[in-house]
């Protein structure tokens, strides 16, 4: 019954009959689409639909907790990442995540932009001072900050923690990166400043982002999806899914019947 | 890829070595656990309830003494502590809020509740025993209110605290005075907490030894006196576990076993409460 | 103007909770001008650096001094925090981020009920189970291995019926393992699961999120927990008391007895024959007063205090 179409540019991500349970409670209930590479596709739907426990699979966040079970599979470049032996540590390095509230570490701006590439190994001092300026340049955060980089950056203000995340992500060059209602803490205008890089991240790098903000949707999104009770309601271009709904749910969330 | 196999190489040493750590600590705390249990209830009979003290070298007797001294002084310490305690921790929620006054005395009740339990003991013997030329059960109670007061001061504190403003000014809007509002509402809506505090409270202080040792003493002989010396399980335990005499020592543990059961029992029951009332 | 019903009952309950809350600062004066007051005797009979400084506590001769007693407290609280804390912190770690979720809240109850269990438990254990283990097995393995090491070496050397300053701080380091593995534990749980999070999500180890933002975050205050196990070692009478010997010198190896501040009030303090002699365990009682009050202002204060904000 759900309406689902195929994108037409390549795809990256591969979501096969997923279910996801939490404890005896089932959250996702057979979910099938395709992401498109380097593309950004949205996820939205009232809140409890399910839409973060779906972001949370691409990277195996639940596997931190207790009680999960998966179903399904996803597959990355044709590999399922829910094969219990896939190694979580290398899926995360490709795939990143930046969260719903800022998280910037008890470190210094340069250090946790720096963090990530450490984790990988990065030693030496003059490329990591460039893939920092560069991560911090792209997450257009470099002119704010450069002048105290050994500050400690929680002296930042939301918006700006907020970025710096994003470069923190975008340092170890994922390729796939995930947001998690990354506005859903911040001001109008550092809601557009986060915005605007989302959709600088098109063409470079496949997104995923959930909001539940439908104007922030069809701002940013090629793609949306749209979830209901646990269930992948429409997947459609967001110009479609906005003007056109083809299910009778999608229509009346859009329209603000209910939500 | 290198790095982060090594990484996870690291990993696996660290959570390897912590796990050790735990277990290195845990044994240790077994082995105490497991010792008393096996001399404590190897110790435990009837008699040790009922029975007189023993005399030097006598293998029967019991601890009776030990135990009504160690409830009765327990008892009177919460009857002074309880009071003071929660009276002190309203004042500083309901009347002192964030004043600096308030935040002062919060300090002080913190060092107050870390002050060595043998200093307070030597203060009490200054203040009591030596005006009064001997040692007495009061006085030990005393010693134990003292250090019972802060903890009680500081869970009632929270504990009102976390009440909502909104029922406050919900019961002032109905023309309540402040004495009926705090008694009417905030006490009820924080009892459980405050409950659960003075269990712990009492489970803490319960379980003393050296407040009492300059104060209430001991006492071989049984008395209800509250001013006289009086025996207590704890100080009773230190004279028994000290002495020459094989049946004392038993009884030593005998009188440990018991106390601990008395301190867990009531620790316990403290987070079971305090459990179902977070669950709620 | 009449007052209004219940005003007088309202002015009462306002006055009452605010003598019970000033009697708290009454107690701390109260225990410190009387505990000054009843050393006053001794203060004045053998001065203040010469008191702290004097290795001779003789109590026939009416000559005393406490650097026996200040180091034994210090001392051992020191060697009891030095193997406390690693393994308590190892507890914690183990219980934040290691163990599987079903062994954490039955473990983690487990430890706080042993902080529970009364201290002089803790030490009839040590004077019944551990000295004797100490004397038949540690001691050998002791003179064998750190006995043999240069300078320190001569810190591990005697024959002891295994009770002694190392054994009352083995004793007292596992009666605050518990407590420092509480204290550090709620310290890890605070850090907020978001931000561990954002380091696995990049691909970090468990150690890797221990290490680089656990640690860091909740440093003040694991530090300020630390510090309180100290004060509370420091303070500690029973555990230390049945083990340490008793012996008011400073000893030449850590094996051999001493005393400590708390072991020489409980032991003799109902003994003492004379005005001098009673005046001078209040002297002690005042400086552990002082050196607790030290500790915990430096970790309340210092440490725990910007945690909270």
């Amino acid at each position: 019954m759900a309406f689902v179409i195929e994108p037409s540019e390549p795809v990256k991500i591969v979501v096969d009959h997923l279910k996801f349970f939490y404890s005896d409670h089932q959250v996702l209930k057979d979910i099938s689409f395709k992401v498109p590479e380097k593309r950004v596709t949205a996820l939205i739907g009232p809140s409890g639909c399910g839409k973060t426990t779906l972001l949370r699979c691409f990277n195996r966040m639940h596997d931190l907790y207790p009680g999960n079970r998966y179903e399904g599979r996803i597959l990355l470049d044709g590999e399922n990442i829910l094969d219990p032996n896939y190694d979580v540590i290398k899926l995360r390095i490709r795939v990143g995540m930046v969260f719903q509230k800022p998280t910037a570490f008890p470190m210094s701006i340069f250090d946790n932009v720096a963090y990530g590439l450490r984790l990988q190994g990065l030693k030496n001092k003059t490329e990591l001072v460039d893939r920092v300026e560069k991560a911090l340049k792209d997450a257009a955060l470099w002119d704010e900050v450069k002048d105290k980089l050994n500050k400690p950056a929680t002296a930042l203000s939301g918006g700006q923690q907020q970025r710096l995340c994003i470069a923190r992500a975008i340092a170890v060059e994922p390729e796939v990166l995930l947001f998690d209602e990354p506005t859903s803490a911040l001001d109008p205008i550092s809601t557009a400043k986060i915005e605007e890089l989302v959709v600088s991240f098109r063409d470079k790098l496949t997104v995923i982002i959930v909001t539940h903000n439908m104007q922030q949707a069809a701002r940013v999104s090629d793609y949306t999806a749209f979830m209901y009770m646990g269930e992948l309601i429409e997947f459609n271009k967001t110009e479609e899914i906005f003007v056109k709904p083809k299910e009778k749910l999608t229509e009346d969330y859009i329209t603000g019947r209910f939500g | 890829m290198d790095a982060v196999k090594r990484r996870k190489i690291v990993n696996g040493v660290v959570l390897v070595l912590s796990t050790l750590a735990a277990l290195f600590g845990l044994m240790w705390l077994f082995w105490i656990l497991g010792t008393l249990l096996y001399k404590g209830l190897g110790s435990l009979s009837w008699e040790v309830f009922v029975g007189d003290p023993p005399g030097p070298g006598d293998n029967t007797g019991g601890l009776k003494h030990a135990i009504v001294g160690q409830t009765l002084i327990v008892l009177i310490a919460t009857v002074i502590g309880i009071p003071l305690g929660i009276l002190a921790g309203t004042y500083l929620s309901e009347y002192g809020g964030n004043s600096r006054i308030a935040n002062f005395i919060r300090d002080l009740s913190d060092v107050v509740m870390s002050v060595p339990s043998i200093v307070v003991g030597t203060f009490i013997y200054a203040i009591m025993v030596k005006p009064a030329g001997h040692f007495m059960g009061i006085a030990g109670s005393i010693s134990l209110a003292i250090m019972m007061i802060p903890i009680i001061l500081r869970t009632t504190d929270d504990m009102l605290r976390m009440v909502p403003p909104e029922l406050r000014e919900a019961a002032y809007a109905l023309g309540a005075t402040k004495f009926k509002v705090i008694k009417d509402v905030v006490y009820r809506a924080a009892i459980t907490g405050i409950v659960t505090g003075v269990i712990l409270s009492v489970a803490r202080i319960g379980g003393e030894t050296a407040p009492l040792l300059f104060t209430s003493f001991n006492n071989n002989f049984f008395t209800l006196n509250m001013f006289q010396p009086m025996a207590s399980l704890t100080v009773t335990m230190y004279d028994y576990a000290m002495s020459p005499y094989k049946y004392w020592q038993q009884l030593a543990w005998a009188a440990a076993i018991i106390l601990t059961f008395g301190v867990l029992g009531a620790n316990i029951l403290g987070r079971v409460i305090a459990h179902y009332k977070f669950k709620k | 103007m009449a007052r209004s019903r219940g005003f007088w009952a309202d002015w009462t309950f306002g006055k009452i909770a605010a003598i019970s809350a000033f009697l708290v600062v009454a107690i701390l004066i109260a225990l410190a001008v009387v505990l000054y007051g009843e050393s006053r005797l001794a203060i004045e009979a053998f001065g203040v650096w010469k008191f702290i400084t004097s290795t001779v506590w003789n109590p026939p001769m009416e000559k005393f001094g406490g650097a026996p007693a200040i180091f034994g407290s210090i001392v051992s609280t020191i060697i009891s925090i030095l193997i406390a804390v690693p393994v308590a912190v190892g507890i914690a770690i183990f219980l934040t981020e290691i163990a599987p979720h079903y062994l954490r809240t039955p473990v983690g109850v487990a430890i706080e009920l042993l902080a529970a269990i009364p201290s002089i438990i803790y030490g009839m254990w040590g004077l019944f189970f551990f000295a004797p283990f100490m004397r038949d097995y540690l001691q050998p393995v002791i003179h064998a291995t750190l006995g043999k090491l240069p300078v320190i070496g001569q810190w591990f050397e005697g024959y002891t019926p295994g009770i002694g300053l190392l054994t009352a701080s083995i004793v007292l380091s596992i009666m605050i393992l518990p407590y420092t593995a509480a204290i550090s534990r709620d310290s890890f749980k605070m850090v907020p699961d978001v931000l561990k999070e954002s380091a696995y999500a990049l691909g970090a180890t468990k150690w890797d999120v221990m290490k680089d933002v656990v640690i860091p975050y909740a440093k003040l205050g694991v530090i300020g927990g630390i510090i309180l196990s100290l004060g509370r070692a420091l303070g500690e009478t029973m555990a230390v008391t049945f083990v340490m010997g008793n012996q008011p010198v400073i000893p030449h190896s850590l094996l051999e007895p001493a005393t400590s501040i708390t072991v020489t009030l409980a032991n003799e303090f109902t003994e003492a024959d004379s005005d001098i002699y009673l005046s001078s365990l209040f002297y002690l009682a005042f400086i552990l007063f002082v050196m607790s009050f030290l500790v915990i202002a430096i970790g309340k204060f210092l440490f725990l205090k910007r945690v909270e904000r």
